[in-house]
């Protein structure tokens, strides 16, 4: 503690120091996903605090993002689903990854209490296909034997409005099940084949609450918050995994970043024993040949920060921070793509 | 409020003489207008540019189809488009009696110490944010109604019967009935205070005139008051309409938005309003972003047609 103290303190020192001597303070504008703005702001802030640079973020939605940065109105834009290198490459953007949260499935079911339930991918894609419809169904009892589920109906949660958790959660079915990857596919909004739509996580948790026999997903930060009952899911190597910051953490450093070209990879299902196998990324856009070099340059010396020493801000507001190895391959990134 | 009733007294008098103020007035108002219509038009036209790509792509299957698959990129918005009317009409339904009720206890019944109270409260409940009724919806009114309406409803309910039919869904009080009360309660306090500003403009003499003839209450409100108003009712009326149209954010809360035609009063739906408000953040393809510009036109069409009526019913009704 006392010694990422000092490290921060120097590392102030060293960065006001090499700003204040330069120029003024910056203003790094951003705008694009609603899902890291609670821990954008929080880095924003006590970044300010430190540099005085001023990082002044819309959380618009990442369509909304996605189109500001192409329009060269910000300097940098956020999104929650990585955009193909070959459009990357159309617009002259780099990509790259900033932080991590995990999406649980919750359920309300009499008598069953947090991590008692496991689930398979399979088994989360059958009943969000609506084909599993009942509690007692001989699929669900398979793999949860000891456990005494009640025979009623399944109530269908899922997010109304687009958003980069569903689009993570449709990515995660679709790696496990051929036919939700046909029938209904991956995106920040899809056409989901049963349920009723809650306005954000906080209406799918409030609907989860209400219906006795419901099933729903929702990030992490609120299931430790609203006292949900989650279920833990098993991970492509076969293993149930209770989410947790360190279980989140593996899947982050297994996923195959070192192959990935421009970070565009969405890390669900990740290989490894230890990776909780659902989980979001919120990636930044950039320009490698920006217009206002400085700006551009002030906030890379932002997020190098966030990376480095941002990860108490981000515990705190229950995100995951990147690992040491993917940072590292991240400043290297930067060190060659962006000018 | 400054609606008033038929134009009892006109006054005959032409302008005075055109002083060069005169003119500066005339000017700016007449600009104000100018610049209303042209906002309007030029929201007709982006709305119209905007959502092209959908409505050439679906044609009228844009009306007919109720799949809404962004993932294919295939887009039908009759289930928004229905839910809206639905919706609508369920909340005109459960507010217009209501707003009657308090504003003609008001102005006709009720003692004078608490008129002005409730009269401030309906004014009060106007002002509520739409966000709070919609988070009010959602966890207090929807778990209250499940609990106490729709789940004895439902168990009562023989299988197969009307009933049946009418009230299966999800019991958790998330559909487009309580999305349809909410809206009533929150164009209620509009419609009731307008139509109180309208009782309270009947002449004295009219209502003294009614109950000097020995009309009884009923008879007065019935007979004399009600087709007194009923004109720039009607107005008021198409006002909450107009509200309960496009309202968003409490619908989007409780309605529980799934894109499908509801099957019952019980069941979930969404309004075009509340897709639009969902999915326009994250709309990333092109074709879905044209898709929900083009609802919003739909939107402006329904909104356009109910006026539309307005005007015939206004015009069908005989002044008094």
């Amino acid at each position: 503690m006392l010694i990422g103290l000092t490290r921060r303190v120097t590392l102030a020192i060293a960065i006001s120091g090499a700003l204040f001597g330069a120029a003024q303070a910056e203003e790094i504008t951003g705008a694009g996903s609603t899902f890291v703005n609670p821990v954008l702001s929080q880095w924003s802030s006590d970044y300010s605090k430190i540099t005085g640079d001023h990082v002044n973020y819309q959380s618009i939605g990442s369509g909304g993002g996605i189109a500001q940065i192409k329009a060269a109105t910000v300097v940098f834009g956020a999104t929650d689903k990585p955009l193909p290198p070959a459009e990357l490459a159309q617009s002259g953007l780099a990509q790259f990854p900033v932080v991590i949260g995990s999406i649980l499935p919750v359920v309300n079911i009499p008598g069953i209490a947090a991590g008692r339930l496991k689930f398979t991918g399979p088994i989360l894609a059958e009943i969000y296909l609506g084909n599993i419809t009942k509690w007692n169904d001989p699929r669900i009892a398979a793999v949860n034997r000891g456990i005494n589920l009640p025979n009623i109906p399944i109530t269908v949660v899922h997010r109304s409005d687009g958003s980069g958790t569903t689009f993570n959660w449709a990515h995660y079915l679709s790696q496990v099940s051929p036919e939700w990857k046909s029938k209904v596919g991956e995106g920040t909004a899809v056409q989901w084949p049963t349920g009723l739509g809650g306005k954000g996580n906080e209406g799918v948790a409030a609907f989860v609450k209400q219906t006795l026999g419901s099933i729903g997903y929702v990030e992490y930060a609120y299931v430790i918050q609203n006292h949900m009952a989650w279920g833990s899911v098993q991970n492509s190597a076969g293993r149930f995994i209770a989410p947790s910051i360190a279980a989140f953490q593996a899947a982050a450093a297994t996923a195959d970043w070192t192959h990935s070209t421009d970070f565009d990879l969405v890390m669900t299902n990740a290989p490894g024993v230890n990776s909780y196998p659902i989980t979001a990324t919120t990636f930044v856009l950039m320009y490698k040949k920006p217009k206002d070099a400085a700006r551009s340059a002030a906030a890379l010396k932002f997020f190098k920060w966030s990376l480095e020493h941002g990860q108490p801000q981000a515990a705190k507001l229950d995100y995951v921070s990147l690992p040491p190895a993917l940072v590292r391959q991240i400043e290297a990134y930067w060190a060659k793509e962006i000018k | 409020m400054t609606i008033s009733a038929a134009p009892f007294i006109s006054t005959a008098i032409g302008p005075p003489r055109r002083g060069g103020l005169d003119q500066l007035f005339k000017m700016l108002c007449f600009s104000a207008a100018t610049a209303l219509l042209a906002a309007l038009t030029g929201v007709i036209v982006s709305l119209a540019i905007g959502g092209w790509p959908a409505f050439k792509a679906f044609g009228w299957r844009f009306f007919t189809n109720t799949t809404w698959n962004p993932v294919t990129d295939v887009f039908g918005g009759l289930g928004p488009i229905v839910g809206t009317l639905v919706t609508a009409c369920l909340s005109l339904l459960f507010a217009l009696p209501t707003a009657f009720g308090v504003s003609i206890f008001l102005v006709e019944f009720a003692p004078r110490a608490i008129r002005q109270p409730i009269a401030t409260a309906i004014q009060l409940l106007a002002g509520i944010p739409s966000v709070v009724y919609g988070m009010w919806g959602l966890f207090v009114f929807a778990p209250f109604f499940a609990a106490h309406v729709q789940l004895p409803l439902a168990m009562a309910a023989t299988p197969g019967s009307l009933l049946d039919k009418l009230t299966s869904g999800v019991p958790n009080g998330a559909n487009i009935f309580t999305a349809s009360i909410i809206l009533a309660i929150m164009i209620l306090p509009y419609m009731a205070a307008i139509f109180r500003e309208l009782l309270l403009s009947v002449p004295t003499q009219l209502r003294e005139s009614a109950y000097g003839m020995g009309a009884t209450s009923l008879e007065a409100v019935w007979k004399v008051l009600l087709p007194f108003i009923r004109r720039s009712a009607v107005g008021a009326v198409m006002l909450g309409l107009g509200r309960a149209l496009g309202e968003t954010m409490a619908v989007t809360f409780i309605i529980g938005n799934s894109h499908e035609l509801p099957k019952s009063l019980f069941d979930s739906g969404s309004t075009i309003a509340s897709t639009i408000a969902n999915e326009f953040t994250e709309a990333t393809s092109a074709m879905h972003y044209s898709a929900l510009i083009a609802l919003g036109l739909v939107l402006f069409m329904i909104t356009f047609v109910v006026l539309g009526i307005a005007r015939v019913l206004l015009g069908a009704l005989k002044t008094y």
